[in-house]
């Protein structure tokens, strides 16, 4: 049975700074508030669209991994925040980056679409029906951003990252995972429009927003997060010791704390970028081990533990054994193009949707 | 357990996994107002109260908690029950 290693790593996140202080403009908030709640300092706003950033993601990843599109027989694309509703959005970044070769589909699980992802491609190369996979988790989660409401407005933004998984016989990659949902709960967390279930002729601005209750889904997020941690451990044989880095979603710092708090895991093995970008969904997964790497975070052979929750109550986390391979074997040019609007002015379409506190 | 040993375990707990200004803490003490705990502190301290005497607090109960002493009392009765 052919293992799934990860050879090829890469991230987008647009150029568009929201900050701190910029939402001060425009909700009832402080860079305080958000930054001891939250731990976000800033995040990113796209221009561009979620199949653009996860092209340019993916062309990254395809050259840290030495190969091109055309090597790719698989493309998956966790996103809970696609272009449109077909075609997919994993058929559009397949055009973009001209792997036709590859079939190619989305994966909509929330925040935990990425390990579900990679879950689903490394089982696809352990069944041996593929070799080459291109696993994407991107989103554009500012479209949604409601500014009159301060609980959630402060806490999302957009980017991508990307994994290039090849089949091998070393005993590597995916060790053990856990995929797992509670759907009774699903209510405390979700965007109820954009579906049949909305009512088109009167649509309400509130339900295309992102809804949570946020203590609930904290308390949720860091027991599932660090429970599901210890039974992938167990499923693959592998004390708490041992692990090399975990790379959890990064939702909020306070979850991440805590749920390394329950692990009793040495804060310098746990992988925090939120400051920087905010929840980016199922992107922050793949853009964290992108920094890992860059910031030489992950050492050759090292066991990752990776841990998501998010709406659904979808929860998914795994365990894999890194390659001898830590640096690219190659760089890409791709980027997406150029930005000429300020972040403002790219956030003026959910100021006129939702409204925002100055208006109200 | 002893009420005594709850609170000094409870400040323990306070103090390292919350954060919370040791010298602030006193029975009376309330967590909102007085030692600064916002709404993902409290759910922060019900969890670590769950895992530091392995008690079980639902939501119901949890919402009778305001201060330092009603979280002490909550343990001692769930412990000695």
């Amino acid at each position: 049975m052919a293992n799934a290693m990860i050879t090829g790593w890469g991230k987008c996140m647009p150029e568009a700074v929201l900050s701190n202080h910029d939402l001060e403009q425009i909700v009832d908030t402080s860079d305080e508030w958000i930054t001891t709640r939250t731990g976000i300092k800033e995040r990113r706003i796209s221009h561009a669209e979620v199949s653009d950033m996860s092209a340019v993601a993916g062309a990254h990843a395809l050259a840290a991994a030495g190969k091109t599109a055309a090597d790719l027989d698989l493309i998956i694309v966790g996103t809970c925040t696609g272009d449109s509703l077909i075609p997919s959005t994993a058929s559009l970044v397949q055009a973009k980056l001209e792997a036709w070769q590859a079939g190619a589909f989305d994966v909509n699980a929330a925040c935990s679409g990425f390990i579900y992802s990679l879950v689903i491609g490394s089982n696809m190369i352990a069944a041996g029906t593929h070799r080459t996979v291109l696993v994407i988790g991107a989103e554009k989660l500012h479209y949604h951003l409601d500014f009159t409401n301060r609980a959630t407005a402060v806490l999302f933004g957009d980017g991508a990252g990307a994994v290039v998984l090849e089949a091998t016989d070393e005993d590597v990659g995916l060790l053990a995972s856990e995929l797992g949902m509670d759907g009774s709960a699903a209510s405390i967390l979700c965007i109820p429009e954009h579906g049949t279930s909305g009512d088109r002729r009167n649509p309400d601005p509130r339900e295309s927003g992102i809804n949570m209750d946020g203590p609930e889904v904290f308390r949720r997020a860091v027991t599932t997060m660090g429970d599901a941690s210890v039974r992938v451990l167990e499923k693959a044989g592998i004390s708490l010791d041992d692990i090399g880095l975990l790379i959890p979603h990064q939702a909020n710092v306070r979850i991440i704390d805590a749920t390394a708090r329950r692990l009793k895991l040495d804060p310098a093995k746990v992988m925090i970028n939120i400051e920087s970008y905010g929840n980016t969904s199922a992107a922050t997964i793949p853009v964290a081990l992108t920094e890992a790497l860059e910031s030489h975070r992950i050492e050759p052979g090292a066991i990752i533990v990776l841990a998501a929750f998010g709406a659904g109550l979808s929860w998914g986390a795994a365990v894999i054994r890194w390659g001898q391979r830590v640096e690219p074997l190659g760089t890409s040019a791709a980027a997406l193009p150029p930005n000429n609007r300020s972040t403002m002015d790219l956030l003026a379409p959910n100021l006129e949707f939702f409204g925002h506190l100055a208006s109200s | 357990m002893e009420k005594t040993d709850i609170e000094t375990r409870l400040r323990d707990v306070l103090v390292t996994e919350l954060g919370l200004d040791a010298e602030k803490i006193n029975p009376a003490a309330n967590f909102e107002t007085d030692l600064d705990v916002d709404s993902l502190g409290v759910v922060e301290l019900l969890m670590a109260m769950e895992d530091e005497f392995g008690v079980k607090i639902p939501d119901d109960e949890a919402e009778h908690i305001h201060t330092v002493g009603e979280a002490i009392d909550l343990v001692h009765q769930k412990l000695n029950s």
